[in-house]
């Protein structure tokens, strides 16, 4: 497998590679499969109907990666692409996507990626997703993933979706469904600036006795760009649900953050909060005490908001 | 070190006066501490001083240059530094972050942490977290001040650093402003405080009551004038004014 560097940035950005990584990987790029392995624990194979491929993960597989990083170089290109991950009971695992687009033409570069992922019992799953577009081209960046996520009794699922850079538009859609004892932790960070639009939309069932599912975003927009946050925790047993959207707006940036409840049991116990706001200026004040400037105290504040 | 020059401060487009017409001098290597009631103006003195508030009339010098219009940034590059009375909350931003961007450079892990132990803070426990409000009053305020030690400024003003820290802390504390002075030569210190222990650490005394000096003199003649007396308790003579009427 030969990257050029443009591909090894992208690789460095949104999943920290700099070679192959260890176990299973299956690495995409403009459309095309360029490396993939199976593990003796997990195999990867191309799906024959659509694009895409079907990850499946053993019974009791533990301390293992699945890396499935996807980038596009070439200005114009449209894909839609369908992964599913199969993870078998009592298995502890961690999945790393995330696509990055640099697109130096003038064409929009779009990438749809479907996930679902069948969560089984007892199972402990980390998802990491990085988005990240770079490239100087008028063509935009695009990125419409959906997730799906099914979780069965006392599975534990904690996704951290990421997408701080040069993403123009984007549609962020998650659903998830808890069975008895499940669990899920979502934890999002979004940064948009220039012109982008992006909207992020979760809906999380708890459908069994003592699921829950705490959903926090913490979001910047700044210069033009819009966000729009949508969360809905459905309560349908007894089960703990929260939600959290916190945001940073700057220059002329717009956010829409809309949580929401819906309660079907008595004993469904749920929450959410949001703020929107900009940065305290108490916080600027007390970084330029330390010397800093006014926009270095800024970017400081960022980053660590968004860390 | 500072020389201010009848300094006023007024909000509500002039119609209260915060800081009346005030002129004070602080000398190389001395230690003053500014004491009296609340809401006599001692944190509105100590933001000008830092410029978080510009004044409305009079000048600042700082060794001889006039920063009466310089920014907040310009004064701390030139070794003003200033621990807040209250302590500013981040998120995501951890002590280590902070202490790193104060001594404005890439401090190991090991030097950072001295800046912890000098107020009383098992270092190990508190470097990587993040300054918000999982800490508690007095944690926030030790991590300030180590903060601000971590900048080895020429001048450095505590706006009631006591507040909030234990007894034995305390001893400590004191301990590491004595030894402040010694660090670098003809460095000059601030401290707004209450504490009859920080006063008597004091070369000057300054009191600051309704936005004016009311009194200003060597430690060793004010002190014994000062315990024991109203001054430097806070006075309720408006309320009580109100409810008599
Ligand atoms: N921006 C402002 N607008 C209106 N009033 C203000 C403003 N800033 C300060 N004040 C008022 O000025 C007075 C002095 O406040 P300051 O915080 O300087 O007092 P202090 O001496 O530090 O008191 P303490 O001992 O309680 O800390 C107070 O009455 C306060 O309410
Ligand atoms: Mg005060």
């Amino acid at each position: 497998m030969k990257l050029d560097k443009i591909q090894q940035y992208l690789l460095k950005e949104i999943a920290d590679l700099t070679d192959v990584p260890a176990g299973a990987y299956n690495i995409r790029s403009n459309s095309q499969s360029i490396g993939r392995q199976s593990s003796a624990n997990i195999t990867i194979t191309p799906k024959t109907d659509v694009s895409g491929i079907d990850i499946r993960i053993k019974d009791g597989t533990k301390n293992e990666s699945v890396h499935i990083p996807v980038v596009m170089t070439e200005s114009g290109l449209k894909e839609e692409v369908y992964n599913d991950f199969y993870v078998g009971d009592n298995a502890d695992v961690e999945i790393v996507a995330g696509c990055g687009i640099d697109n130096c033409g003038n064409h929009d570069s779009e990438h749809d990626g479907i996930h679902r992922f069948f969560v089984g019992k007892n199972s402990k799953v980390k998802y990491v997703e990085k988005h990240f577009g770079s490239g100087e081209g008028s063509g935009k960046r695009i990125l419409n993933p959906v997730t799906e996520v099914y979780m069965e009794e006392n599975s534990f699922v904690e996704m951290e979706m990421v997408q701080i850079k040069g993403v123009d538009d984007t549609v962020r859609t998650t659903i998830a469904e808890l069975k008895e004892g499940a669990s899920l932790v979502v934890r999002e960070r979004l940064m948009t600036h220039n012109e982008q639009k992006a909207y992020s939309i979760y809906t999380v069932s708890l459908n069994g006795k003592n699921s829950t599912a705490d959903v926090v975003s913490r979001a910047v927009a700044r210069d033009n760009s819009y966000q729009k946050f949508e969360a809905k925790i459905v309560g349908n047993a007894e089960c703990k649900g929260h939600t959290e959207c916190d945001s940073i707006i700057m220059d002329n940036g717009q956010i829409l953050a809309v949580p929401a409840l819906e309660a079907n049991n008595v004993d469904a116990s749920l929450v959410h909060e949001a703020a929107i706001g900009k940065i305290a200026g108490e916080q600027i004040d007390k970084l330029m005490t330390l010397g800093l400037t006014e926009a270095e105290a800024e970017q400081e504040i960022i980053n660590g908001f968004l860390r | 070190m500072l020389k201010i020059e009848n300094l006023s401060f007024n909000v509500n487009s002039g119609e209260k006066e915060i800081i009346k017409n005030i002129s004070l001098e602080i000398p190389d290597g001395k230690l003053i501490v500014v004491t009296g009631p609340n809401g006599g103006g001692k944190s509105t003195l100590a933001k000008l001083i830092a410029g978080l508030e510009k004044p409305s009339e009079g000048k600042i010098f700082f060794k001889g240059e006039d920063i009466t219009d310089m920014s907040i940034t310009d004064r701390a590059k030139l070794g003003i530094a200033f621990a807040f009375q209250q302590p500013v909350k981040f998120k995501g931003i951890r002590v280590i972050d902070l202490i790193r961007l104060s001594a404005g450079k890439e401090l190991s892990i090991a030097e950072a942490c001295e800046y912890l132990s000098l107020v009383g803070l098992c270092a190990r426990e508190y470097i990587d977290r993040e300054v918000n409000s999982s800490l508690s009053g007095g944690e926030l305020k030790r991590i300030e001040i180590a903060i601000v030690l971590a900048r080895k400024s020429l001048l450095t003003v505590f706006d009631e650093p006591e507040a909030g820290i234990d007894l034995w802390s305390f001893s400590n504390l004191i301990d590491v402003f004595r030894q402040q002075r010694e660090e670098i030569k003809d460095r000059s210190i601030l401290i707004i405080s209450h504490q009859e222990r920080i006063l008597n650490i004091a070369d000057e005394i300054v009191v600051l009551n309704n936005g004016e000096i009311e009194k200003h003199g060597k430690k060793d003649e004010l002190l014994p004038e000062l315990i024991g007396t109203s001054a430097a308790v806070a006075k309720c003579k408006g309320i009580k004014k109100e409810l008599d009427d």
